[in-house]
């Protein structure tokens, strides 16, 4: 089978969607968090497959930025889980809205 | 792993192209398994699979050293993380009447307002075909070498400052985490 760009962009394209879905449906703050991994997964996938196709080693390197971002994000996230879940003893984001104007 | 070179515009063909499509079939349906499981420990799991699948389909694009640390990073590191968090939020505590809330309308607007500028892209737009060495991820100064001094020849020389920034970033996040984390509010407990 030929693989192109275009089958990347639309493997890339499900996968942020799948996220992006995850991020608004669910209610678990835990599950948000996972669904916003795999958005930036997404975004690796489509950086890695226009490094090849450009020939440009640039993709990779700056995938390797985003998965740095994504630990750091992945940590302040879980934190904050934690400190809601000692505040409100539930992780359901629908509750945590004092800040709602 | 070989054949972009027999085809114009394809990255993968032959038995690589087969792989790349088992692949990202595996990572989709594990994708959407996240997404409905309903357990938090389900979910983990599978998003494990899905990073592995991902760092699978690195792999298939010479994208070795990416992978490797997609593998280290994702599946070593943030799992752990969000495993001890599952551990440490009591789920019995949790009781989920409803595993989804009411915004399927909202998303669903959302998803066809990426669907359709995503469409017209992929319909009308011709990316350039540029036929690199395909050794071009292996070389450094010219000779052959591995992905991770090619890749750390372009992060050291060209992206040093990022690099710096970004080691910054990790600090000010692990200063956060602990202070986020830390027990703070005595008279509620």
């Amino acid at each position: 089978m030929n693989i192109t760009i275009n089958h990347y962009l639309i493997v890339s394209f499900l996968l942020f969607s799948i996220g992006f879905l995850g991020v608004l449906v669910r209610r678990n703050f835990l599950t948000v968090l996972m669904s916003v991994e795999l958005m930036l997964n997404a975004v690796n996938l489509n950086l890695i497959a226009f490094s090849r196709r450009l020939s440009d080693l640039t993709g990779q390197v700056f995938s390797v930025f985003v998965i740095t971002i994504a630990a750091g994000e992945a940590a302040i996230g879980l934190a904050l889980t934690i400190s809601l879940f000692r505040q409100r003893r539930t992780l359901n984001v629908e509750e945590a809205s004092s800040m709602r104007g | 792993m070989t054949g972009a070179e027999t085809v114009p515009g394809a990255l993968l063909t032959g038995g690589a192209g087969l792989a790349f499509v088992i692949f990202a079939v595996l990572a989709l349906a594990t994708a959407v398994a996240v997404v409905v499981a309903r357990n938090p420990i389900h979910s983990a799991l599978f998003l494990l699979s899905s990073f592995l699948l991902v760092a699978c389909i690195f792999f298939l694009q010479q994208a070795e050293f990416v992978g490797a640390v997609q593998i280290l990073v994702y599946a070593g590191g943030i799992m752990v993380l969000f495993l001890f968090v599952i551990m440490l939020v009591h789920q019995r505590d949790i009781q989920e009447a409803l595993t989804f809330q009411h915004q399927w309308d909202v998303a669903l607007l959302f998803l066809v307002a990426f669907l359709v500028p995503f469409l017209y892209v992929l319909g009308t737009e011709e990316f350039p075909v540029i036929a690199g060495n395909p050794d071009a991820f292996r070389m450094v100064r010219g000779k052959l070498a591995g992905n991770t001094e090619a890749v750390a020849w372009v992060l050291y020389r060209d992206y040093l400052l990022p690099f710096e920034v970004a080691s910054v970033f990790l600090l000010v996040a692990m200063i956060g985490a602990v202070v986020l984390g830390k027990r703070t509010a005595e008279k509620t407990d």
